[in-house]
């Protein structure tokens, strides 16, 4: 159980360290630039959806007609 | 349009997902750090596929149970998508892996021969595998009750064979992908921290609401197309 304790608080220890010199896209989310990321994704989404709600549109109206 | 209001919450939890994905604050691991995000992507896919394979299955059994065709279309169609949701799932982790598996001291060539060992991997490739069998083994059947029944049949035994390939082996030895022999990947506390569940979750219902909803139209497809050859 001790043993345990010392192997988690160390563990512990060197996760925190460790966690501030990780590079991450920090500097993306400082100057924005993310938003530009998110955009792109977003209008390739839009678009799949539309295509769905198209051709959901379509069927229906091959439904109604038979 | 048809009974929209879970195709609206499906895409909505998607546009969720794709903004607070990449905008919230993720643990600062050194191993993935920012690739982290793609668990809102790439485990939904596996999520969504398994989520549609299960609904596969009961289709199949509800077929054997009424012998209603209506049952028998829905279930091919369900598979049909699952695959489609696992062939991303397998494509995604390969790209994710390329960057965080591969052994910087060695090539990629060489470091490829531990990541192609994975169980996670080999696993997975089993379980498409017997699934793209039942589309093989569905379509080389001629008459039509016969290919319906074989089939169903053939597709509660590739759900059976989920549980050995991708939740029990894979979970018994020990692998580079999280969830190796101590525990689930994704849904284990160390794998995700608590504000990442906030979108976890809400993902992996956006993901397979978007799969159910290309799932039936296929089978409307289908049953216009069917009508269609009874005329």
């Amino acid at each position: 159980m001790k043993k345990l304790i010392i192997f988690s608080t160390f563990i512990f220890f060197t996760c925190f360290a460790k966690a501030q010199d990780v590079k991450m896209a920090d500097i993306m989310k400082e100057n924005g630039k993310i938003y530009v990321v998110i955009a792109i994704m977003l209008t390739i989404l839009a678009g799949l959806i539309l295509y769905l709600i198209r051709l959901d549109r379509k069927i229906s109206k091959l439904e109604k007609n038979k | 349009m048809r009974k929209s209001w879970w195709k609206i919450l499906g895409v909505l939890l998607l546009v969720y997902t794709f903004i607070a994905g990449l905008l919230i604050q993720v643990p600062r691991n050194p191993q993935l750090q920012e690739t982290i995000r793609n668990l809102f992507f790439h485990v939904c896919m596996w999520f969504g596929m398994m989520i549609l394979f299960i609904v596969s299955f009961v289709r199949a059994i509800m077929y054997l149970r009424t012998s209603k065709p209506i049952h028998d279309i829905a279930s091919r169609q369900y598979a049909g998508v699952g695959i489609l949701f696992g062939l991303l799932g397998y494509l995604t982790g390969a790209i994710w892996m390329s960057y965080t598996w591969i052994d910087s001291n060695k090539s990629i060539f060489n470091s490829f021969d531990s990541i192609a060992r994975e169980p996670k991997l080999i696993g997975a490739a089993i379980a498409l595998l017997v699934y793209a069998a039942y589309l093989v083994l569905r379509d080389s059947i001629q008459d039509i009750d016969k290919r319906a029944r074989i089939s169903a049949v053939y597709n509660i035994f590739a759900f059976a064979m989920l549980f050995p390939s991708i939740w029990i082996i894979p979970r018994l030895l020990d692998s580079l992908h999280p969830g190796g022999s101590q525990g689930n990947p994704a849904l284990d506390p160390g794998s995700a921290s608590a504000n990442m569940r906030l979108v976890f979750y809400p993902a992996i219902a956006g993901w397979t609401l978007i799969g159910v909803w290309i799932a039936t139209l296929k089978i409307r497809m289908k049953l216009i197309h069917e009508q269609k050859l009874s005329q």
